[in-house]
């Protein structure tokens, strides 16, 4: 029987094989995670507590824990989505997604901490506190996922869910030198996942590597009856097995990755060093033009707080959660929201109602769907020419805590280069490229490097991946702390 | 001044009589013990998402069929935002710019649209501190929140209270026969508000217009619309301006008070609902539609008039109550010899007054008689079996205590007296009672007959046919 | 851009109550991102159709079942007031 510790260095389909292979047991190996994930002192769970998974033969997943983003409902298991309006809410039902990970063996590890309701990009809008950047705990995580990213960098957990509305998964898991993977809209039911922008919000996995993201991927995928705008893959994932990228089109656009968007010098680096690495695979590397990409941000700040202002509207303090008494009911909704609320919830609640509201709707609401629509237009134009989109996942690396917090627009400008993928709902992975110094110096710290592919080109995304991720050979922070143990 | 002419148009609110709530299994229920039909999703918990009741689609395309509508070939829900403790997501769902059908007609008012949305739950107020400023307490029931509802526009074509009492009957006549609602109005399944304006007659503009809520019977939508009309003619007359409200009526005193105006002002900020995906009738769903559609209640009145030869007034009230047509069509079935314009008459006449007496409201089925017995009743009267008077006991009977026709023909004696010899002596009788009639008779003074007949029909107790008697009395003396 | 009493007006809206500080601190923070946000409206789309879902679908229903839902206790015990056994959601009255 292997140590806790090897077992914490395996990747989901490593362990999977393990216990297939009787190296050890489901309980074992649901055991050495639970021992990992109390060790955090990265502030990356909110709450700590194992569910499942232990069995025997329970389904091909049996022995694996999954850090769940504490956006998903766990029936029983407190859920907050990291907001104060629902400290102590504990769900009477479980999200799809996480229904489907449990029934196929799968055990829960624990509830990550996020940005509250998602709205965030560092991690530090969670009413719980901030999460500290493994590689360097002065620096965010990215967000909102944060706590997934960091949990599984960190390893606190072999693999978690994460949600991505504009670069919620893509992105912290740059920053923190993993695995991230964004499926098309309506792969993954969205059911008992806590909305932030309906239209936007999509479930994935942030993962070791990306045949873990394919293994999770695979089992979570599929429509749900109770998910009206939920339509699955075509056909079952496999896992990637890809090494080469012959005549594999990559296309860089213009508009996200031009020299006067913001991009950090060493993230450029790596990003080039990415694109020769393609062309000595056997890949191409063209330019295709996004002509209303750079648009994204400005779209996704109006639609995602509009669909939000409206999505948070039923934490009232009347049915659970949060209430603040007071004598009369809109004293009562009033108190209640604006203490429940964090200050970046607030934030897009105003931009969002402001947005909607009379006189405004078609300046704001419609005038940003149709650049929606100009945005997907342009991606089905570029994907007649190239396979894949590529640009780096973030145009910087994890910056210090506390760097954005005073200045949003800068926090917002985080997901330049993944909201444009999120706004046409197609499927973008992020993979550790390399490692960059900050511009302010300090040690490297990962930066990412993001495919996008058409509309439920999952398979050809993490084939394309896989062949890039085994040549980079990135090795991840838990591999560099097991040499140096 | 020139005259003042109302222009009225209807709002009604439909439950839909489906099994479940519009977005959730949750069932439907009435009086159930409150928040016994909830769960996550018509609670609004975080994270559920609303799910289409295919059988709230079936039905909206039924009514809009039958409202001789057209049927989009596209229709989309749209989230209506505002915050309200019977709200539990903080928005309705209510189809917005593409409902489900538009532009019909139903008798002479057309129909604007009909479109599909959730009902809110139930607030209700608790103890008695209510009065004193801040120390009320209110209790909300979800048992009818989410349930689906059809919301259906009429045009402004209605010009009296009585058109509209009448047309919203027609309508309430139509939706029952299609089995998509309980249709009641008490018990709110049936909910019609009432859009209100006075213009000079003749005019095309339109004057400002009030809303009226809470009229919860056709009674009290005639009256409240009544009310209405002259309240706004005697502010216009008096040189007032009417002004753009809700109004609430009170059925106890028959009185409008203004529904006190929402502290903030309303801003519902529509948006497409993301959770949803848009409704395209197929041509398979539409022609499911209008197969399922019965007979309305427009073409029944017709078939009554043309094919069954009933008066105006009986085709009306058969065809536009429902409990009352559907008695008399079961009575029709039985097939007994009656005519059915023998049948309609002992329906909407002596059977209706019966159930008045009995305080049993407009539902035949209420009553014990039984509509075969109904039918039977009117051919042994058609048939001279019975006398008509002696109809009418045997309806009252009937409807009082049940049982057949025969059988109280029988045991009380009732049948028509056949035996010429006994109607011969009992004629007899007759004229010997009213000499003084008898003489005017042979004089030739045929109308003094009458005292005679009334005397022959009072000693037989109506077991003489009045017109066999009239016969033989003029052969007497003639 | 946007003013206070426009942002008084939206918080209202949003069931919001905001201090003076936080008032004055969402005016300019709004003000700063509508700016950027607002590039769009320069933007010629007249005729483009609005995007509300990326992914086509139509009619998507559920059969008209009953389905079972949590123990009631469950649900009423979770809110504010709730110990499970009262009759309803109880709230201060929207009348007083
Ligand atoms: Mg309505
Ligand atoms: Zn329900």
């Amino acid at each position: 029987m292997p140590a806790s510790e090897e077992i914490c260095r395996l990747s989901a389909t490593e362990l999977i094989a393990g216990i297939e292979a009787g190296s050890f047991s489901p309980a074992e190996s649901i055991e050495a995670w639970a021992g990992a994930m109390e060790s955090d002192d990265l502030n990356a769970f909110l709450w700590k507590g194992v569910e499942g998974g232990a069995e025997q033969g329970s389904g091909h997943l049996s022995g694996l824990p999954v850090a769940i983003k504490d956006i998903f409902c766990t029936s029983g298991i407190p859920t907050t989505a990291g907001s104060r309006i629902l400290e102590g809410y504990k769900p009477p039902y479980s999200a799809t997604a996480v229904e489907r990970l449990t029934e196929a063996g799968a055990g829960l590890l624990g509830k990550t901490n996020m940005d509250e309701f998602a709205m965030g990009s560092s991690n530090e809008n969670s009413a719980y506190g901030g999460v500290s950047n493994p590689w360097d705990r002065t620096r965010v995580p990215g967000g909102s996922s944060g706590g997934s990213a960091a949990a599984v960098a960190g390893g606190l957990a072999p693999c978690a869910l994460g949600t991505d509305t504009g670069g919620s998964i893509r992105q912290p898991a740059a920053l923190c030198g993993i695995v991230g993977l964004k499926p098309t809209y309506g792969a993954i039911s969205r059911f008992g996942m806590i909305a932030f922008a309906s239209s936007l919000d999509q479930c994935g996995p942030l993962t070791r590597t990306v045949a873990d993201a394919a293994l999770l991927l695979e089992v979570m995928q599929g429509q749900d009856q109770r998910d009206s705008t939920s339509v699955g893959l075509e056909a079952p994932i496999e896992l990637p097995s890809s090494t080469d990228l012959d005549g594999v089109r990559f296309g860089v656009p213009a508009e996200l990755v031009g020299g006067d968007v913001g991009i950090e010098v060493g993230v450029r680096e790596v990003f080039e060093q990415t694109l020769s690495r393609i062309e000595e695979l056997g890949g191409e590397v063209a330019e295709v033009t996004l002509p209303h990409a750079a648009h994204g941000i400005s779209a996704y700040y109006v639609l995602a707080p509009a669909e939000a202002s409206s999505n948070l509207a039923r934490y009232d303090g009347v049915r659970y959660g949060l209430r603040v008494e007071a004598d009369d009911l809109v004293s009562m909704y009033e108190r209640t929201r604006s203490e429940g609320f964090g200050p970046e919830v607030k934030r897009r609640i105003m931009l969002g109602t402001y947005a909607l509201s009379s006189g405004y709707y078609d300046a704001y609401y419609a005038q940003a769907q149709k650049v929606r629509t100009r945005i997907a237009e342009d991606f089905t134009a570029a994907f007649q020419g190239v396979d894949f989109v590529v640009t780096p996942t973030s145009p910087t690396v994890a910056f210090p805590l506390g760097a954005r917090t005073q200045d949003p627009l800068s926090m917002y400008l985080s997901d330049f280069c993944t909201v444009p993928m999120s706004l046409a709902g197609i499927p973008a992975i992020s993979i550790p490229a390399g490692l960059a110094a900050p511009p302010e110096g300090g040690p490297e710290l990962p930066v990412g490097f993001q495919i996008a592919a058409p509309a439920f080109g999952e398979q050809d995304l993490l084939e394309a991946a896989h062949a890039l991720e085994m040549s980079i050979g990135f090795q991840r922070l838990d591999q560099r702390e097991g040499e140096g143990a | 001044m020139t005259a003042l002419e109302p222009v009225i148009g209807l709002e009604i609110h439909v439950q839909l009589a489906t099994e479940t709530k519009m977005f959730c299994g949750c069932r439907l229920s009435f009086g159930d013990e409150p928040n016994s039909h909830i769960c996550p999703v018509c609670l609004g918990h975080p994270g559920v998402l609303p799910n289409v009741n295919e059988q709230a689609i079936v039905y909206a395309l039924m009514i809009g069929e039958a409202l001789g509508c057209e049927i989009a070939e596209r229709s989309t829900f749209h989230r209506k935002n505002y915050f309200y403790p019977d709200l539990p997501k903080g928005y309705q769902i209510s189809q917005y710019d593409h409902p489900i059908a538009v532009d019909g007609r139903l008798g002479d008012v057309r129909v604007h649209r009909a479109h599909l949305e959730e009902d809110a739950a139930k607030l209700s107020h608790k103890g008695a501190s209510g009065r004193i400023h801040g120390s009320g307490a209110s209790v909300v029931d979800f048992n009818r929140g989410g349930t689906p509802l059809v919301e259906i526009v009429s045009e402004p074509d209605i010009r009296s209270a009585a058109q509209a009492r009448e047309w919203a009957q027609l309508l309430r006549a139509t939706l029952a026969s299609l089995g998509v609602s309980d249709c009641n109005m008490e018990e709110g399944s049936l909910r019609v508000d009432g859009n209100v304006s006075l213009r000079p007659a003749g005019s095309d503009e339109l004057g400002t217009k009030t809303e009226l809520k809470n009229m919860n019977s056709f009674r009290f939508l005639e009256r409240g619309i009544e009310a209405e009309i002259e309240r706004q003619r005697e502010l216009i007359e008096s040189g007032q301006e009417v002004e753009q409200e809700t109004l609430h009526f009170h059925p106890d005193d028959g009185s409008l008070t203004p529904m006190r105006s929402k502290e903030y002002a309303h801003d519902y900020r529509y948006f497409p609902e993301p959770d949803l995906v848009p409704v395209v009738p197929t041509a398979e769903m539409r022609e499911a539609a209008r197969a399922a559609l019965p007979e309305l209640p427009a073409a029944r009145k017709e078939r009554y008039l043309t094919e069954l030869d009933l008066p105006e007034a009986t085709a009306a009230s058969l065809a536009f109550q429902p409990e009352l047509g559907g008695f008399f069509e079961d009575a029709l079935a039985a097939n007994s010899d009656a005519t059915p314009r023998a049948i309609a008459n002992w329906v909407t006449g002596d059977l209706v007054a019966a159930l008045r007496e009995q305080d049993l409201g407009e539902d035949p089925y209420r009553s014990k008689a039984e509509p075969r017995e109904i039918a039977a009743l009117a051919a042994m009267v058609e048939g001279k079996q019975v006398s008509h008077s002696a109809g009418k006991q045997i309806l009252a009977k009937l409807a009082a205590e049940g049982g057949t026709a025969a059988g109280v023909v029988e045991s009380e004696g009732l049948a028509q007296i056949s035996d010429d010899s006994e109607i011969d002596a009992m004629i007899d009788a007759a004229i010997e009672s009213e000499p003084e009639a008898a003489d005017q008779v042979r004089s030739g003074n045929e109308k003094a007959i009458g005292r005679i007949v009334g005397a022959a029909m009072k000693n037989s107790q109506g077991r003489i046919d009045g017109g066999l008697a009239r016969e033989k009395i003029l052969e007497r003396l003639g | 851009m946007i003013d206070r009493e426009q942002v008084r007006h939206v918080a209202r809206l949003a069931r919001l109550s905001l201090s003076e500080d936080e008032e004055a601190r969402i005016t300019e923070q709004l003000s700063g991102i509508l700016e950027h946000v607002e590039k769009i409206s320069a933007l010629d789309l007249n005729g483009v159709e609005p995007t509300t879902h990326v992914i086509e679908l139509t009619n998507r229903f559920r059969p008209d079942v009953p389905v079972e839902a949590p123990p009631r206790e469950v649900l009423l015990e979770a809110a504010p007031e709730g110990d499970g056994d009262s009759a309803g959601f109880e709230v201060p009255s929207p009348q007083a």
